[in-house]
Order: C-alpha cells, then structure tokens, then sequence
C-alpha cells in the first residue's frame, strides 16, 4: 500500500479502486490496511439499500434510479449483491445486464459481489466496497441484495435510507412479516405496476402498515408505484428518498443510523481482529490434540476454550 | 485468515450477433468450476466491455463472436483494456472463427481461441493453468 | 386400432422377447439408458400395445383431412415436391444476386434472403455500431436501390421470396413491394414469406429493437396488411428454429412455437377487425431439424395435429386452411461440427430427410462448411444437391406420410404432444407466452437444456463424432468464403450516393407520416411503402420506431 495509491482512489481512478475492492472481498490485510487510509476520507456518500425478491426488477429499477440520479448531476456508487451457489462456491453476478446503459458513464460505479456464503464477512466485504465508492467521490451509493438470510439483512443496516420492492403478483405479504421487512424499510415499491393487482397490493399494505405497533414509527413509510422498465414512479421515488434523508437529517435519525453503522462496523472488526489473533496465536497440532481429547470426552467445551483463551492471552515468555 | 482467492470472469458478446448460446453455457461452466462471473447480456461495445472488465476487477475476459466480425472487435478490447492500463487481464474467444484468423488474434492479444466443439473442461482446464487470480492486493500494473 | 386378441399376443410375446433380453442383460451387457438428442428416453421395443388407444379417423386422419397429422395436402410430394429454398446472403446486393442465380440455376425453387447484422438490428451500414459487421454473415441492404440490384433479373412474379427478418421486417417488405412495382408485378400475384416472429426473439435469437409490446404490434400491422393487400403473401414464419439452436429439446421446440402462434393469433384478433378465418391460412411456421431422426418426425407430426386442434376449437377457425399448419424447415445448425466438416454433408443429408418424411412444405440445407464460414459456392451446391437426391432418387416422396402406423413413431408423435401439452399449462398459469417471457421462463428452460446437453456432451453421454469420439489429428483444409475488406467502404459510398440523390424534402415527409401512424396505432405499412420509395433508408425508418416506442437491453437471463 502506497500513498500514491491512496491519492488515486481519492481522485476517482477505477482501476485501482477496482483492485482495492478485491482485496477488501478476498480479505487482504494489506487491503484493510489501505482502507484505514482511506477511512477519514469517507462519510459523505448516501447509502440507499434495495431490497426485494428475484424477480421483482430491483436491478432494472436501480438502473432507474441511477439514470434519474445522473440528470440531477449526482455521481452513483452500485453496490450489485448475488448468492454464491452453496454447492460449487461459483456465482453468476447477472444484475449489472440491467443496468449497462451506465457502464461507459465516468460517473457511475458499478459493483458486482457475490455472498460467498461467509457468516457475517459479506457485511464487512460490503461496507469496504462502500467506503472505497464513498472515498472516490461518489455523492449515493445503491447497494442491491435479495435480502434473505441474516448477513443480507445485516448489508441492509449500513443503508440510511431502505427500500423494499415487490410485484403485484408477489405472495410477499406473508414473507415481509417473517422476515421482518416491515420494521426495517423505509420506503416500500410496488414494481411491473402495469401488472393487474398493483393497486390491491398497495391498498393490503399500507393498512398493514398503519396497522402498526407501539414500536411504530410516526412516519408510516409511503408505498410508491414504478414500472422501471420505462422509468415509470422513478423521480417519485427519488424525491422520496431524499424527503426521507431530510426527516432523518430533521430527527435525529441520520446520526442515529451512522452510530448504528459504525456499531455494526466496529463489532464485525473486533470481531475479525479477534479471529487473527487465534488464527496466528494457536498451535494448530495443541489445538488437534484437544479436539481429540474433547471427541474422547476428556475434556468439556467450556474447560477447552477456557484453555485455549488462556492460551492466547497469556503474557509472552 | 483470506478464503481461497476466486477467479472473476466476465463473459461477453460484442457487436450485434445475438447468439448467446455458447457465452451462457460457458458462464455455468464457469461458475460450476468455483469462478465469480460477470455476465452483461448480448449487444455490448468493446467500450463497455473494458468499462466492465476494470470495474469489475476480472481476472479473464471470454469473448464470443458469431457474425464474422471478430478481427474487430476482439482486439478492439484488448486496444481499449490496454489503454486503460489493464492490459494484465487475460482476453479469449470463441464462435464462428475461421483457423486462418486464429494468429491474428493471437497477434492481437487474445490469448486463446476456443472452436465450436470444446469441452466445458477444456475450457476450465486452460484457465486454471493460464490464469491466476491475482496476488493479495498487488497495486495494478500500470 | 387393435383387438383384444391380438394385443394379448403382443403381449405374450413381449414377455418372451423380455426374457431373451433380460438374459443378455445378466450375462453382462449391461442397461445403459438411450435417448434421444433431446434427452427423451426410447424404449428397446415398441409393440401395437404402446399405441392401442390409437384412433386412425381421430389421431391420424388423411392427408388433408383434420386434423392434418399426416400431411396438410393429400398427395403432398406426389403432387408438388418442397420447395428448395436456400438461405443465402453476403456481402453486397450484387454479391448475392450472383448467389440467387447460381442457386436457381442449380434447381432452386425458393429464394431466401440472409441479411447482414446490421440490417438485421435496423442499422445502416454507415452506422458506429455497423463497423466491421457490414455484410459478414449476411447481405448488407440499407435502401430500396439495393434491394433492386439484389432482385436484379429474378421475376418477382414467378419467384417466392422468404425474409429473415424481424424488427425491420416492415421495411424490407415494403422494398419487396415497392420492387415488385417496379417489376410491373402485381401484389395479388406476389408470392413470400416474412419471418416477422418477435416473441422467439425475446426467446432465442435476440435480434431485437424495441419492447415487446410495440414489436407484436408491428408484427400485428403486417398481418393484417398483408390478409387485406397480399393475399399470396405468408406474413409471418412462427419460428421454433432459433429456440431449438440456442438449446431448447424437441418438445419445448414445439411448445414455445406453438405457444407463441397462439399469442399472436389473439393479438391479432384482440386489436384488428379481421376474422379469425382472413389471416390464419396465411400464417405459416418454421422448425428445426435436428440430428435425430426419429424425433423430428414425430414433432412435425404433432405439430400439425395440435396446431389443427388449437385452430379449429380454440379459435373456433372455420375454414380448412385456417387449420392448416404449413412450415419450413431448416436442417439443425448446431449440429454442424468444426472438426472434419464433411461429416457435416451426412449430418445436413439425414436431417433432411427427415424433413421430407416428417411433410414440411419447404426446406434449407445447411452447407458443411458452415461452422468455419459462410459457405462456399461448392459447398452450398452439395447441399442443394443433397434435398434434390432426396426428391429424385431415394423413394421418400413416392407416398404420403411413409411412417404411419409404426409403433414408434405414432407412439413418439403421441408423445411429443402430451409433454407439450403440459408446457402449455405452465404457461397459461403464468398468464401467457408474453408474461412468460418477460419473467425469464423460456429462455431459462432453453438454457437449463443447453447446460445439461453440453455437460452430456463433456462426459461423453452423447456422441459428437469427430468431437469427443473417433476425433481425428489431422485436419482437412477446406477453402471458405472470405468478405473483401473493402466491401464495407464501397456500401457506406453506395449509402451516400443514395442519399445525396434523392429527395430529402419527401423522405422527411414519409418518415414524419410514418410516426404519426405510429402514435396514432394506425397501420404503418403504407407510410412505410411510401417512405421507402422515396428512398428513406432502413435506419431511418427504424430510428422512427425507436424514437415512438422506445428500445430494448437484453435483460440478459442465463
């Protein structure tokens, strides 16, 4: 890591930027390492998390969203999220196909990321990518995940603003009260709204929202609908978004979500310094041989952790 | 502790030929062998090829080409990934290429050519031998 | 078909024959699984009990009779053999003129134009994304002064022309027309096809230019033009060909097509005044004919027995010809190998005879040297060769429908239509071919099939002689076709030419009438007609299309 790279993150050079973004997913500690460097430089960029099932245009409708963005003299970060397959570790990242309309603008940044199934690492591989997208300048940064699963939630809480969309066809309602969606978006799409039944689906949602609980926030997040497809509800949406940021700005909310953030960061690093310092502290033939002795019931859980953290952090020889 | 390196890979069809048969098989094939691929659809310029290859951080580049057109537009990528100082991703093709036009490319930089008939893993085969992720967080060559 | 007495000792038989088998199964041969290209499996043996619910007045039916299996006409090639019609195109009109004429001097019955890429996406070969695509793999055509020098000399009055083409495929008629005006030919003797086939587009060969909905409409505009202007003109080819090339079996082939005739049949029918019974005997189809023998008959033959069924009780057709299902055929391209490509002539020779003995009313060859290049003079003349071979000397053409009544192919026909069928359930469960298409679910049958065949394929499964069986070292040197260099240079002089000649003033007219129309939902046709007499170029018809309807990205589903 040299300055020199540094300085040509800062102006916004692709290449290098692209590289970095490896490292951070690899998880290169040279590539954290620059990162710090980059870390004071980042903090301006808005994050809009986009959310929703296959099939529901998300990528279409980021595209979108970009193109609207892009007329109103903003710069964009993409941030494209798609499942690793569990069985060959491979992925197919098809979501930029949506969106390559933008891919020879100088202003637009676009990111394909695979889950790579890690627990927890997509998060800190996502909120790497964004910072570096964040450090070159660039004023909103769109990052897209189907949202299933705890670490595409997790990708959902570094957004400042949170978008979920769904289909006139979608059995979605069900789902979002599982998973919770309800609680978490901020704005709610109904996509392909040419489609029969838009309507109905808007009306079942909003009653579910104003159904609400005690922890109800005052602002009933609105339901929009778009046909992205042809840019349909998109300046709608954008104007959404930033009447969002505002009531954030207004109540306290954005410093709310960045300490939120930043929590979510500093635990995922803790957590990560904490894996180097066993991976590089542990005698890996000690720690087979108590792997025996568990297997042999010599030894409980609690009484081996207890060894190998006393292990760790007992004082150098 | 970093997980195995992936190799990342953008598969892609320049120019007007719409046949994407080959470029979709070779994209499961791809992500079948473990690899991250990038994949952006038919009707792409060279332009937005390299736009995408750099963006993307991709460690190969496989282009496919039925309509003829190939001479052009294959080393047109690797002119503009040049230019865009990425000239150490690796660039192949495959389609409808006459055996005469195959040291052309090669002259051109495309680095192998994969007719009609090979096997899915031939093709992995060759890219496991020819192509390394890159190293950990090495500064691109300029 | 069968009595009870004779099915029990079919029956017995069949246990006996079983017991013969199964002993040399034991003894170590093994069971291996055969199957069809496709993949569909194939029984050792079929007997009268794999088809006795056949009901030969039902099922069957004569030669020209619903519903049509065996033949739409009832002496078929004893009365008129099928049309020889080569798909042939390159580089300049003049070019391919030359083609034309060697082809009908050779025995050609049919013409059958290849446009370049550039035509093909509606760009002018002076256009940036035209560059070093300019009559590749395909003739460059940018204006009516092309086409007449690419008709030079042919009688448009005697001569059926084809068209592939498909968003552009209303200016290239319109030049056909315009051409055969000039000719002094008459448009109720004018006799062709358009490809005209948007929806498999969005399927399979992506050549597209505008969103779905305004494609089918102008698909829509021709048909209907076509019915009230054209009467010998087929205005639409309703293609399975391109799906069956990108990866798709023998039954999603003939679901999807059919399917998509479907969808343009209640298009057309839901936005014109046309009775059912004016357009459909002009609507025509276009398949593939793959490497197994057997499988491409039988889907031919339920091809035409369902489309007949879906005519006569779906759409309520009432005239015979509406149920007709008349279709070319084209031997199976990615059948072709690159390895010892003469192999490619017996390949190309055993597809189409298959064509003949499955009753298309047309067919294209392909030329051995095909999966190097466009083909070379000598090579499309073996292939030409090869279907005369086949009408002339080897018996096929002798008697309707020579396969009737055998136990496999009936039961394969049968077959074919029952897993068809359940693709159509599907479909409508998804509200129709066009919703289907939209959500990905053709194109991602065909490429689940295009992936598990190639995986077949590299574990040696399936055989690809000269690929990954009896693969041979030393290679034969064959000539192929080469594009001059400079031919996209003189095209853009030829294009400049052309519109520094003519009339500007009355191209800006047509053109601004065609985009009225266009708003209006009124029938481009006729602006697009005048349009093209006036010389406007393909491109600029169709940035007039872009510009009313917006373009099309490929959503790019894998």
């Amino acid at each position: 890591m040299t300055a020199g790279l540094v300085d040509r993150i800062l102006s916004g050079d692709v290449r290098s930027a692209a590289r970095l973004m490896r490292g951070i997913e690899d998880g290169d500690r040279e590539a954290f390492d620059t990162l710090e460097a980059l870390y004071p430089h980042t903090g301006h960029a808005y994050v809009v998390g986009v959310t929703g099932a296959p099939g529901s245009g998300k990528s279409t409708l980021v595209g979108a969203l970009t193109a609207v963005l892009r007329r109103g003299g903003m710069t964009v970060g993409v941030v494209a999220i798609d499942p690793t397959s569990p069985l060959t570790g491979g992925a197919i990242l098809g979501d930029r196909v949506r969106m390559q309309e933008h891919c020879t603008d100088a202003g637009v940044f676009i990111r394909s990321v695979a889950t790579r199934g890690w627990l927890g690492g997509l998060a800190r591989a996502a909120a790497g990518i964004i910072h570096v997208m964040d450090a070159m300048g660039k004023d909103v940064v769109l990052v897209e995940t189907v949202g299933i699963g705890q670490q595409e939630v997790d990708v959902t809480r570094l957004s400042a603003t949170s978008i979920f969309v769904l289909t006139p066809d979608s059995g979605d309602a069900i789902q979002m009260m599982k998973a919770g969606i309800l609680e978490v978006a901020d704005i709610f799409v109904i996509n392909k709204s040419d489609q029969e039944g838009a309507l109905r689906v808007k009306a079942d949602l909003q009653s579910m929202l104003n159904m609400g609980g005690p922890s109800s926030a005052v602002r009933r997040p609105p339901v929009l609908l778009t046909e992205a497809f042809n840019g349909k509800g998109v300046e709608d949406l954008v104007r959404e978004i930033w009447k969002h940021r505002q009531t954030l700005v207004s109540d306290g909310g954005l410093r709310k979500r960045a300490l939120e953030r930043a929590r979510l960061e500093l635990a995922e690093a803790v957590e990560s310094s904490l894996r180097d310092l066993i991976d590089s502290g542990l005698d890996s033939a000690a720690h087979e041989r108590l792997v025996e002795e568990l297997t042999e019931r010599k030894i409980s859980p609690r009484a081996a952790a207890s060894r190998v953290v006393g292990q760790l952090t007992r004082p150098p020889q | 502790m970093s997980p195995k390196r992936k190799l990342r890979v953008l598969v892609a069809k320049p120019g007007l030929d719409g046949h994407d048969r080959g470029v979709r098989v070779i994209a499961r094939g791809f992500r079948d062998a473990g690899y991250e691929v990038v994949y952006t659809g038919v009707h792409q310029t060279p332009e937005q090829i390299a736009s995408t290859a750099i963006q993307e951080d991709v460690d190969l580049v496989g282009l496919s080409c039925l309509s003829g057109a190939h001479l052009f537009l294959f080393s047109e990528v690797v002119r503009l990934l040049r230019e865009k100082s990425a000239a150490d991703i690796t660039v192949i093709g495959g389609g409808i290429i006459p055996e005469e036009d195959i040291p052309k490319l090669m002259d051109a930089g495309i680095k192998a050519v994969f007719l009609p008939g090979t096997s899915l893993d031939e093709i992995v085969q060759w890219t496991e031998a020819n192509v390394r992720p890159v190293e950990e967080s090495q500064e691109p060559a300029r | 078909m069968f009595d009870e007495k004779t099915l029990q000792q079919v029956h017995d038989g069949m246990l006996e024959w079983w017991g013969k088998v199964k002993a040399a199964v034991d003894n170590g041969r093994g069971m291996r699984r055969f199957s069809t290209v496709s993949d569909m499996e194939v029984k050792p043996l079929y007997t009268p009990e794999d088809i006795r619910d056949l009901d030969y007045a039902e099922n069957l039916g004569t030669p020209g009779s619903y519903p049509f299996t065996r033949g739409c006409q009832p002496d078929m090639y004893r009365g008129r053999v099928w049309t020889f019609r080569m798909f042939s195109g390159f580089g300049s009109a003049r070019d391919t003129n030359r083609r034309y004429h060697h082809l009908l001097k050779h025995g050609e019955t049919g013409l059958s134009i290849a446009y370049d890429y550039p035509t093909l996406m509606g760009y002018d070969s002076d256009a940036p994304r035209a560059h070093a695509e300019v009559g590749k793999c395909g003739v460059a055509i940018d204006s009516l002064a092309d086409f007449e020098v690419l008709m030079a000399g042919i009688p448009l009055g005697e001569v059926t022309v084809s068209h592939t083409i498909n968003p552009p495929a209303s200016v290239t008629w319109a030049m056909n027309l315009a051409a055969a005006d000039k000719q002094g030919v008459s448009w109720d003797r004018l006799g062709g096809t358009l490809q005209n086939d948007m929806l498999k587009e969005f399927i399979a060969q992506k050549t597209f230019m505008l969103p779905p909905e305004p494609s089918v409409r102008l698909v829509r505009d021709i048909i209907e033009f076509g019915t009230l202007h054209v009467p010998r003109w087929n205005t639409i080819s309703i293609s399975g060909y391109h799906m069956r090339e990108a990866g798709a079996t023998a039954v999603q082939e003939l679901a999807f097509t059919l399917a998509d005739g479907m969808t343009y049949v209640q298009d057309v029918l839901d936005h014109t005044k046309l009775d059912v019974d004016a357009f459909a005997p002009r609507l025509s189809f276009f398949f593939d004919a793959h490497i197994d023998f057997f499988e491409e008959i039988a889907k031919m033959r339920a091809a035409r027995r369902m489309w007949a069924r879906i005519m006569r009780e779906r759409f309520k057709a009432k005239n015979p010809r509406s149920w007709w299902m008349r279709f070319h055929t084209q031997t199976a391209g990615c059948s072709l190998t690159a390895q010892q490509p003469l192999n490619n002539i017996v390949r190309v020779a055993t597809q189409a005879m298959a064509a003949a003995m499955g009753g298309t009313q047309s067919l294209h060859t392909n030329s051995y040297d095909e999966t190097l290049a466009l083909p070379s003079d000598q090579a499309v003349t073996v292939a030409l060769r090869t279907q005369e071979i086949i009408a002339e000397e080897t018996g096929v053409t002798n008697t309707v429908d020579p396969l009737a009544g055998s136990y496999f192919v009936e039961a394969l026909t049968n077959q074919m239509e029952e897993k068809a069928l359940e693709y159509f359930d599907r479909i409508d469960a998804m509200g129709g071919m066009l919703a289907a298409i939209k959500q990905g679910f053709p194109q991602t049958e065909i490429a689940d099939a295009a992936y598990r065949y190639q995986r077949q394929l590299d574990r040696k499964e399936k055989t690809l002689v000269g690929v990954n069986k009896y693969v041979a070292e030393e290679k034969t040197p064959i000539e192929i076709l080469k594009i001059d260099e400079k031919l996209e240079e003189e095209q853009v002089a030829r294009l400049s030419e052309v519109k520094r000649t003519r009339d500007n003033r009355e191209v800006a007219r047509a053109l601004g009438e065609i985009r009225r129309a266009c708003d209006g939902g009124r029938n481009v046709m006729p602006h697009v007609i005048e349009a093209i007499k006036a010389y406007a170029t393909e491109q600029e018809i169709c940035d007039v299309y872009r510009d009313a309807f917006g373009r099309y990205q490929d959503p790019g589903f894998f």
